[in-house]
């Protein structure tokens, strides 16, 4: 029992390495995810945004839904934090 | 609580620091999308000026110039800002967060430079008013 943990643990993390065993290799142009829609990105980006830096494309115009949410979560932090440690304090 | 600092060379290089660190935080978050940055980067580099602001000086300083309540307002700003645009995209005919029916020159290009101010904004307030409410906590 009292190495249940240290079992569970080494067997979970030998899975996860014979899982990403099979990954491909960094920057390896036939990895899927090099040839699902970053060619379209690279190819399309500046005639359809209208602008040369090819991340913010994708950050603020292709994904501008995904960027509000973040704005969003770091605006709950600050929230949270305040909510929590700015408690029957009196604004000085 | 931090104190007021003593050393005046502390404050010097501080004072002399603070106003390259704001333009080149504005500078990101303006070409963000021309060249690397944006934002979130920009933000993060003109919340730093301030807390660098707050170390050199105390707390109570900074405090005089802008006060912890107006941070919340501009911390909610961005947000607005950014949701703002897209809420206008829909009021013009589009989608929502559809730059391209803008009535500016360039509109994509502007709208994006538009939630990446937006984005900044909140950054900028979120981080410096975690930061206040950290240090004041006791």
């Amino acid at each position: 029992m009292r190495y249940l943990h240290l079992v569970v643990t080494g067997v979970t993390g030998l899975l996860l390495i014979l899982g990403s065993l099979d990954m491909p290799g960094t920057g390896d142009p036939n990895s899927p995810a090099s040839r699902h829609v970053s060619p379209r990105y690279i190819e399309k980006s500046l005639a359809e945004t209208e602008v040369p830096n090819m991340v913010t494309a994708v950050l603020a115009d292709y994904r501008g839904f995904d960027t509000l949410g973040e704005t969003t979560v770091i605006f709950a932090g600050a929230i949270a934090v305040l909510l929590i440690l700015r408690t029957g304090r009196k604004e000085d | 609580m931090i104190e007021k600092q003593e050393s005046i060379i502390i404050k010097t290089l501080c004072r002399m620091l603070v106003p390259f660190v704001q333009m080149f935080g504005l500078y990101v978050i303006m070409h963000g999308h021309s060249s690397p940055g944006g934002g979130f980067q920009g933000g993060v580099i003109l919340g730093s000026s301030f807390i660098l602001l707050s170390l050199a000086y105390g707390i109570d300083e900074v405090k005089r110039r802008f006060s912890l309540a107006s941070l919340t307002v501009f911390a909610s700003l961005g947000v607005f800002l950014y949701a703002g645009i897209g809420v206008l995209c829909v009021m013009l005919g589009g989608n929502f967060l559809d730059y391209g029916v803008l009535p500016v020159d360039e509109p994509r290009s502007m709208g994006m430079l538009g939630i990446e101010i937006g984005v900044g904004i909140t950054v900028m307030a979120a981080m410096v008013s975690i930061f206040h409410d950290l240090i004041t906590f006791e």
